[in-house]
């Protein structure tokens, strides 16, 4: 069957690639919305991020850059959320839209100039000996460093949100900002800080597009990454664990889609290409049954009445 | 112990509107219980949140032992040695007792250290507690625990309560006196804020007294009568509501084994409630917060349907029905939450006039809103419940408390209930308001409405209820008439202590 | 310092100076965003906002003030309707497309006859398809809880590829020899949605959007439905103590919205755009979104919001073409407008104060 035609250890290892940027941009948005902020604007950094990244990555020759660039893109687009929603109390559904419509305006902007260049390419790690290794080799040791930083940036998040100090302050925040406001928790600032980290990593989840997986500069990129990515957080139930499983999941369909258009299944290309919304809506529907898990503050203003 | 922990001098807060502490002096002697009495509004909160850093004074100065005291924020306070138990619990549902400790401390030890340390001190002061549960599940007493082990484990020199008793039966009030009476036995001051006049006789060395933002005298409550500081804190003496001999006249609502699952994560889960009212009756329903009142409203007033068997109204079932078709048969109800619940906010009185009564007040033609008649209806709210405000037109979230509630309660009087159900009709209320109020609910009764009382103020439905029972942990407790019931009958109707162990000291 | 302060009551004059205050910082920021870029921020506002209406050519562009502020002004009443519930429809880019869709559908099956009956049964068939696409986020919200928010976005994305699908595939013109796109609904006399005043743009969509506005604005302010929508945006416990039902607003806000929406779309097809291609849609679902925030979800507000952000619209290409101003430009002023907007709306609830710092 034409399915053959498929082979297994490249369908893994391109999932993981393909999961890579969904990944990064759910993690940074799940640490936002522990801490109580719902930030919808996911793809408008995830876009800014891939733009900023693919200029700087151009403009100095080394994708290292752009991707430190990718972060700061980010940041400074969340930061604007962050005074929109923190200081100027605006409602964060529209702040989180504002976001995106002006995201996905200034990266084309930017782009005007880079669209057809290719970006100095990222380099695949060899590691010694377990790269050489039949099928896991392929799998799981021949990626790039974006791969690794990202699976190592969900073990540290997982770790500092359940072990250490900060997280269970960043979880207090998002449970209950009026308690740990009269303990004396600064949950502006936390709430800040947490906005900057989400925006960091949509930004570095975008540049991976542009820089790595694409690579290219085109204009809207993203295709409702963004979007996907906020959805996984509801998925995962606000866990970190299973933002990796949900990001592997999206990955996985998305890759498969691909592999079966290309190998010619006798299915218009248009419909194939909906599976991936079509099974985040599937996703939603699933996981909402269990709405006890978000955190209590999600999505509520916060405004210390002195 | 002599010489004096804390001192304040001529602190003074001033909000938009309303000054809430005006040059207020007083001082804390060291190991001494110190109360802080007044009626809702009269400052105490105020107060109390500067001596713990939440809010920065705009003149005077504190010394703690003898050095300035001027906490920038609570951290500072807690580092100073002034912990504060608050009558609204800062606590986090979702995480456990140990992680809501933790939280409350300055240096916390590692986890696992300090369940070691939750578990002994909570036995020492008579508190035991599980530092692994969920702090959503446990009673409104466990809840007051967690925090008074988060203020013991940091070893405070000033322990600061306000309104502890508001959640405790009359049995767990005795243990958490027990517990003090020991801490004060260590050298620890504590400075206990109440409008419960027994219980301060009972507990305190001196008591300062508040009213309208001043200090108007302190006393010796062991020397002073209970009548003597009421007429301190409120200024004047009121009468008593007048309860005329009513005639009952049958039962109008009739509710039969109610059982409703609990509501969410932590809500409270009713079980096999059943009572019977009759017109010209009060039936008063007292109970601890957390109990079920909340849910028990909500099953009465048709925000969360139940069976249909289970309510009935004049003999009809109506429990499937909302709350429109109810308020049509008559059945209306006032909820505990003024703003948000009761009201919208940020709508004017005269749109909140139309939230219930747009259709006993025939305020719709044909589904659309005559304006015309709600304002003329909120008018007579307004008039006739002494409202203060400028008009039907200022919104809802600009009245004071007293006012809005007295709004709110009007509202539903004069759409001529045959039965009414308030939920917490008098809290935060001033005392002329909710004098008012109450007389309200009376005059209604004697009207012929039924009317049942749910309130966590005993006094409260003492006075006006006939006929009295409890809730706890969502069942109903037997019900007996009003008259004769002792203080001690009552707390055991309300559950007793509910398990909780006396304290070891 | 500044200190926010919270108003006892909403201010009236900050509801309505909001969105003014608004487009006025838009056009300073936008100026200095035009003249980093290397153009002279005074000709670019001035292009944008002036020549369209005033300038020479004006006779030309005015008529299209209407032409695109139609689709956006019907778009973003549905919108506001569940704006104000708290009811966040974001997919109406998707139920734009499957309106356009259902309609041009109708007429291509119709093709050749013609007859009355024809643009009639369109327009229900736009109304209809578009309601149906609303109906899939409403359906799951109230029976799984899913957030409507996501659903209906991810059906825009959804709806671009059956858009594709249709113009490459099944809609595709048998006449067009080869290139992609349906027949031009404009040469089809039953089917076209022409101007009925000749010169000034006014189509059926125009008509429908003043008719929406009017709905609109008898609905929120003297309709018990209106109320109950206010309401449970405003204050959802105390909607449900009201008795209103959760579920019937979910249904009619969103139905609504995406009724409008698939009837902009459908108006759209089978008038200014004339056929069912690739590039059909062109953001005025999510434009949409702007107009309605900047009209303060206000019938009367949202008429003249519209018609500004069409003036952008129209002013932009006008940019584009006379100075070389990338067409992205416009979109990030579009997204500075509602940045502004949600930041300066603080004042209407909250007094901001300088105070000194305070004796500790």
């Amino acid at each position: 069957m034409l399915l053959s035609s498929i082979d297994p250890a490249l369908l893994l290892a391109s999932l993981i690639v393909a999961s890579t940027p969904i990944l990064l941009a759910a993690l940074g948005e799940l640490v936002v919305e522990r801490a109580g902020v719902l930030n919808l604007g996911v793809e408008g950094m995830m876009i800014t991020g891939a733009i900023c990244g693919f200029a700087m990555a151009v403009n100095s020759g080394s994708p290292v850059v752009g991707f430190v660039a990718a972060a700061a893109g980010g940041a400074v687009l969340a930061l604007l959320f962050a005074l929109l929603t923190q200081f100027a109390l605006a409602n964060q559904v529209a702040s989180g839209l504002a976001l995106t419509l002006f995201g996905l305006g200034l990266s084309s902007l930017i782009g005007q100039g880079y669209v057809g260049i290719k970006p100095p390419p990222t380099t695949r790690l060899d590691l010694p000996v377990l790269s050489d290794l039949p099928f896991v080799g392929r799998v799981l040791f021949s990626h790039d460093l974006m791969v690794y930083f990202a699976l190592a940036l969900v073990a540290l998040v997982w770790a500092l949100l359940k072990y250490s100090r900060a997280g269970l302050i960043l979880r207090a925040v998002g449970e209950n900002h009026e308690a740990a406001h009269a303990l004396g928790y600064k949950v502006v600032r936390i709430r800040v800080l947490a906005i900057l980290f989400g925006g960091a990593c949509a930004g570095l989840g975008g540049a991976y597009l542009s820089l790595v997986r694409v690579p290219q500069w085109t204009e809207g990129m993203t295709s409702g990454g963004g979007w996907i990515a906020l959805a996984l957080v509801v998925f995962a139930s606000w866990k970190v664990g299973r933002v990796l499983l949900g990001a592997w999941l999206f990955g996985g369909v998305s890759v498969l889609q691909l592999n079966l258009q290309a190998a010619g299944v006798a299915i218009p290309v248009e419909y194939l290409s909906m599976s991936p919304y079509l099974i985040t809506i599937l996703v939603l529907v699933i996981m909402s049954s269990d709405k006890s898990r978000a955190p209590g503050s999600l999505g509520r203003i916060f405004h210390a009445s002195q | 112990m002599t010489g004096d922990l804390l001192t304040v001098s001529g602190l003074t807060k001033a909000y938009p509107g309303v000054v809430a502490n005006d040059a207020v002096s007083f001082a804390i002697r060291e190991g001494e219980v110190h109360a802080l009495l007044g009626e809702n509004g009269a400052g105490k909160s105020t107060l109390v949140k500067m001596i713990y850093g939440l809010v920065k004074p705009d003149s005077g100065t504190m010394t703690l032992r003898g050095t300035p005291y001027a906490p920038p924020d609570p951290h500072a306070a807690r580092l100073a040695g002034v912990a504060m138990v608050f009558q609204h619990f800062s606590l986090f549902d979702a995480m456990s007792v140990a992680e809501n400790v933790a939280l409350g401390m300055e240096r916390p030890p590692a986890l696992r250290d300090l369940a070691a340390r939750i578990r002994a001190v909570s036995e020492t002061y008579g508190l035991p507690l599980d530092p692994d549960r969920t702090v959503g599940d446990l009673s409104a007493g466990e809840r007051q625990r967690v925090e008074i082990i988060r203020c013991l484990l940091q070893e405070p020199r000033l322990l600061i309560m306000d309104e502890p008793t508001s959640v405790l039966t009359p049995q767990e009030v005795d243990i958490l006196f027990q517990t003090l009476r020991k801490l004060t036995g260590e050298g620890v001051a504590i400075l206990y804020i109440s409008h419960k006049l027994e219980e301060i006789r009972a507990l305190c060395d001196h008591a300062t007294i508040l009213r309208q933002g001043r200090n108007v005298g302190t006393c010796t409550p062991r020397d002073t009568s209970a009548r003597a500081m009421a007429e301190m804190m409120v200024g004047t003496t009121f009468a008593a509501p007048e309860r005329a001999g009513r005639a009952k006249a049958g039962v109008v609502l009739e509710v039969s084994d109610l059982s409703v699952a609990a509501q969410g994560q932590f809500g409270t889960a009713l079980h096999a409630i059943s009572f019977a009212v009759q017109a010209g009756e009060v039936l008063g329903i007292g109970g601890v917060a957390g109990n079920g009142q909340d849910e028990l409203l909500a099953a009465l007033s048709g925000e969360m349907p139940v069976t249909a068997e289970a309510v009935r109204l004049k003999g009809m079932a109506i429990g499937q029905h909302g709350p429109g078709t109810r308020r049509a048969m008559g059945l209306l109800t006032a909820p505990e939450e003024r703003l948000g619940h009761a009201a919208a906010p940020d709508m004017s009185l005269t749109e909140n006039a139309i939230l219930t009564g747009a259709a006993r007040e025939s305020l719709l033609n044909r589904g659309f809103l005559r304006w015309e008649a709600a304002e003329a209806f909120a008018r007579r709210i307004i008039t006739g419940f002494d409202v203060r405000t400028p008009g039907p037109g200022t919104a809802a979230r600009a009245l004071s408390g007293g006012n809005l509630q007295k709004f709110v309660i009007g509202r539903e009087v004069l759409q001529r209930p045959e039965v009414l159900v308030v939920n917490q009709p008098t809290w935060g209320v001033d005392a002329a308001a909710a004098a008012a109020i109450r007389q309200a609910l009376l005059d209604l009764a004697t009207g012929g409405a039924a009317v049942i009382c749910i309130s966590q103020d005993l006094d409260e439905l003492i006075e006006i209820s006939d006929r009295f029972g409890a809730l706890s942990e969502g069942r109903l407790s037997d019900i007996r008439p009003t008259q004769g019931l002792s203080v001690e009958e009552i707390g055991l109707m309300m559950g007793g202590a509910h398990g909780m162990e006396v304290a070891h000291v | 310092m500044l200190k926010l302060e919270k108003r006892p009551q909403p201010s009236r004059l900050w509801t309505w100076a909001t969105p003014v205050l608004a487009v006025l910082i838009t056009m300073l920021a936008g100026g200095a965003l035009f003249a980093a870029l290397g153009e002279d921020p005074v000709a670019a506002i001035s292009t944008i906002f002036w020549q369209p209406l005033f300038g020479e050519f004006a006779f030309y562009y005015r008529p299209q003030l209407l032409i695109k502020g139609a689709p956006l002004v019907l778009i973003a009443i549905g919108l506001s309707l569940g704006f104000r519930a708290g009811i966040w429809n974001i997919g109406a880019e998707g139920q734009y497309i499957v309106g356009a869709l259902a309609g041009a559908g109708v007429a291509l099956a119709f093709y050749p006859a013609e007859s009355a009956l024809i643009f009639p049964l369109m327009i229900l068939a736009g109304a209809l398809g578009g309601w149906a696409w609303g109906m899939i986020p409403a359906v799951l919200k109230l029976r799984f809880g899913t957030n409507e928010i996501l659903v209906s976005l991810m059906l825009v994305y959804v709806a671009e590829q059956l858009l594709a699908a249709m113009a490459l595939g099944l809609m595709k013109n048998p006449e067009g020899r080869g290139f992609p796109g349906s027949r031009n609904l404009r040469q089809y006399d039953s089917a076209h949605n022409a101007e009925l005043i000749a010169g000034t743009g006014m189509h059926w969509g125009v008509v429908a959007a003043l008719i929406a506005v009017i709905f609109a604005y008898v609905l929120l302010s003297r309709h018990i439905l209106g109320y109950h929508i206010r309401l449970a945006g405003q204050a959802p416990r105390a909607a449900r103590f009201a008795g209103v039902r959760p579920a019937r607003l979910v249904l009619f806000c969103l139905g609504t919205s995406g009724a409008l929406a698939g009837l902009a779309g459908l108006f759209e097809v089978a008038g200014p755009a004339g056929q069912v291609s690739i590039d059909f849609n062109v953001g005025y679902g999510f434009t949409a979104i702007i107009v309605a925030f900047l009209g303060r979800l206000h019938p009367v507000g949202i008429l003249l919001a519209g018609l500004l952000m069409a003036l952008t619209y129209i002013g932009g290409e006008l940019a584009q073409s006379n100075m070389g101003l990338p067409a992205a430009a416009i979109q990030l002023f579009q997204g500075m407008l509602l940045f502004f907007l949600l930041a300066v709306d603080l004042l209407t609830n909250y007094r901001v104060r300088l105070v000194t710092r305070e004796v500790a």
